[in-house]
């Protein structure tokens, strides 16, 4: 166990570095737009990751969360003046106090209950930030909301947006990587694996469960906020279903049996639709190709493809060296 | 343990690699020849839900490129219109326009064609010093004026007083108003409270609908017990062409007013023989055929539905309309000042008397929708057919 948990920390160091190098070795600001959107969706796809992956709970509802990020900073620093990074804090906050008073009670659901409950909560959010327009605007959105700034001076350029959020994106990281090790993640699998077995080995199911679902609801959140401060506009459409189930994708993708695979899959995806661009019309075409063939050749998505390669890899070296 | 992190790390290295290879093959520094072709760009919902605007309007601006490059280019330049898909995403639509902007730096955008994904990168035009024209509708754009971004589709500030004259001209004063909950029908309501009660006008109901409802005899019968005098209805399809079918079951006999969202052929197929007697405004492609022959649009929107007919083999509607306007206007610009954006910018402020699909434009400073009230016709549905109604 502690050997895995340092090759994780060599492999986050090594990504750390590829990630404070990159923007150099990009000749155009475009790709470091796009890599912005990647850190933006990391941090949503690590929590989702944490809570699907590792404990066990499904939620088709994150956009509802992601939204509610979104929309606090937005209400609050248009309509209310609220100072940048306060906004954030409370959007984090709110959405922590909802996904505790929503998880206690549809959390006790198990397998495809839970799946529609949280489906349901996605969609009622949805609905507000629709219908509720005195706050939200309604269809047409919010316009005008602030960019970060730090220490009183603005974030005019995208190379600080970059480094501001993938720091923000590797620090998720680092505290998921060190939570699946430590005993609240085997507390996690262990009830991922059989809720009555882990009851009985005296965890507290529904506690951590809703514990999980709060954190994953935060981050959700906190990236909602960065996004909003990022774009300045937002309306409710991307925030519905069509949101939470690309989130699901990413994690599947990019494998469910690692915090890494949210990594790969929220790189994937988030940056293969603009590769694809060159391609004009049919770039739909092969995107959904490539999906369909990283889930029938990667069930276990692309960090599964990867360790089975080491893993072949890994054999032959031992054969040679024989 | 060691050769599994060696391995591990030799393919983080690889992805990083090849990662980085793909992003910089795309963006070598080119030689800028004197001959280049001028480089437009489009962002336009192609796909997703919105695709039924964004398709025409792709395949206007195809078809106008093609025309521009066989009649010789623009003062000798070859046009490459680059077409982004926005998928009618906001985050998409924010990706596009930094493309465009920073890698295949265009000299202006055609586009979007939806409010939302306008609002999203109306910043990022303003920040780059890149014109816009916008082929959306919602007031938002043009209202605060921003310099560098222009629309050409019609809004409901000019349809409603149309509305609103031709209710006066009916003696009706009490109205009642059933919207769309979307953006559209929501820019549609704030707009007619604000203008109505000023022209003497009584709102008398107010209901909304969604969308995809199939059924809205409920709202109906609540504006049947008022005393509304007409229905007016803010929508697009197939939402409208329902409580057209509806008010007909209800036997309601007040008359209805779409608005310009449903002036389109699939209005009158969804209704059926129910749409007989409903009046709209609509810009003057519906009706080509009735206008005068010295009116001023004719001409253009003969040849347009002529070009787009040839090519596609289907006839072209008002979306198509406003992406032809948009990409005109800057070939025009852009013959007149050659390719500099500032200079781009200035040329459509200053366009007065363009004739076009929408309208007749008027550019000024304080003016970036450049119609009117007279860009709209009121036309009333006649044994399925579209007649013109004279009120002005």
């Amino acid at each position: 166990m502690k050997k895995t948990l340092k090759s994780d920390y060599g492999i986050l160091i090594a990504f750390t570095a590829l990630v404070s190098v990159v923007p150099f070795m990009l000749a155009n600001k475009y790709y470091i737009s796009v890599l912005i959107f990647v850190a933006i969706n990391m941090i949503v796809a690590v929590g989702l990751n944490l809570l699907v992956c590792h404990a066990g709970q499904i939620s088709l509802g994150h956009a509802g969360f992601y939204g509610i990020g979104a929309y606090t900073t937005a209400v609050l620093t248009t309509a209310h003046h609220c100072p940048v990074w306060v906004d954030t804090l409370i959007a984090v906050a709110l959405a922590a106090l909802i996904a505790w008073i929503m998880g206690t009670p549809t959390l006790k659901l198990k397998g495809h209950y839970l799946a529609v409950a949280t489906l349901g909560l996605g969609i009622i959010m949805h609905i507000v930030f629709n219908e509720w327009e005195k706050v939200t605007g309604g269809p047409s959105g919010i316009v005008g909301i602030p960019g970060l700034s730090i220490f009183g001076r603005g974030i005019g350029s995208d190379l600080a947006y970059y480094y501001l959020f993938w720091s923000f994106a590797l620090l998720t990281l680092l505290v998921a990587l060190n939570l699946v090790k430590s005993r609240v993640g085997r507390a996690m699998r262990a009830l991922h694996g059989s809720e009555v077995a882990a009851a009985a080995m005296g965890i507290n199911v529904s506690g951590y469960k809703v514990k999980i679902f709060v954190l994953s609801a935060a981050l959700a959140a906190l990236a909602g906020s960065f996004y909003a401060h990022y774009v300045t506009f937002i309306s409710p459409t991307g925030f519905g279903l069509s949101f939470s189930i690309l989130l699901l994708t990413m994690i599947i993708v990019g494998g469910a049996e690692s915090v890494w695979g949210a990594v790969i899959g929220s790189v994937v995806l988030t940056s293969l639709p603009e590769f694809l661009r060159g391609f004009k019309d049919y770039d739909v075409v092969i995107y959904g190709f490539i999906l369909v063939a990283v889930v029938i050749f990667l069930p276990a998505g692309i960090i599964g493809g990867l360790r089975i390669l080491k893993e072949r890899i890994g054999r032959r070296g031992t054969a040679e060296s024989a | 343990m060691f050769k599994s992190m060696r391995v591990l790390f030799t393919v983080m290295l690889l992805v990083g690699v090849t990662f980085c290879a793909v992003l910089l093959s795309g963006c070598a520094p080119k030689q800028k020849k004197a001959d280049e072709a001028y480089k437009i760009g489009a962002i336009l919902s192609i796909t997703g839900r919105a695709s039924p605007i964004g398709q025409p309007e792709k395949e206007t601006v195809e078809l106008l490129q093609e025309q521009i490059n066989k009649a010789g280019g623009i003062n000798g330049h070859k046009v490459e219109i680059i077409v982004e898909d926005d998928a009618g995403d906001e985050t998409k639509a924010v990706m596009a326009a930094k493309k465009l902007l920073n890698k295949d730096n265009v000299l202006a955008v055609v586009g979007p064609s939806l409010s939302g994904t306008t609002l999203a990168i109306v910043k990022l035009f303003e920040e780059s010093q890149t014109p816009m024209v916008s082929c959306a509708a919602s007031v938002k754009i043009t209202d605060p004026v921003q310099k560098w971004i222009f629309q050409v589709a019609l809004t409901d500030r000019y349809s409603i007083p149309n509305i609103l004259r031709y209710l006066e001209s009916k003696g009706i004063k009490k109205i009642a108003f059933i919207s769309d909950s979307n953006a559209y029908g929501q820019s549609g309501l704030a707009e007619m409270e604000n203008t109505a009660p000023q022209k003497g006008f009584e709102i008398v109901a107010k209901e909304t609908f969604g969308g995809e409802d199939t059924d809205m005899t409920p709202q109906l019968t609540r504006i049947k017990g008022t005393d509304a005098q007409a229905v007016v209805c803010w929508g697009t399809n197939p939402g409208p062409a329902v409580i057209t079918r509806n008010m007909k079951q209800l036997k309601m006999t007040i008359p209805l007013i779409q608005s310009q969202g449903v002036a389109n052929a699939k209005y009158i197929e969804l209704s059926g023989d129910a749409a007989n007697g409903v009046v709209m405004p609509a810009g003057r492609m519906i009706v080509t055929a009735q206008l005068a022959e010295n009116d001023p649009q004719k001409p253009i929107l003969l040849e347009y539905q002529k070009a787009f007919e040839a090519k596609y083999k289907k006839t072209p509607d008002h979306y198509g309309g406003h992406a032809y306007d948009a990409v005109k206007l800057i070939f025009k610009a852009l013959e007149k000042v050659g390719p500099d954006k500032a200079l781009i910018r200035d040329e459509i402020e200053k366009t007065t008397n363009f004739v076009g699909i929408d309208g007749i434009f008027n550019y000024s400073a304080t003016n970036h929708n450049g119609l009117s009230e007279d860009s709209f016709e009121m036309v009333q549905i006649v044994d399925g057919k579209w007649t013109i109604l004279k009120t002005k």
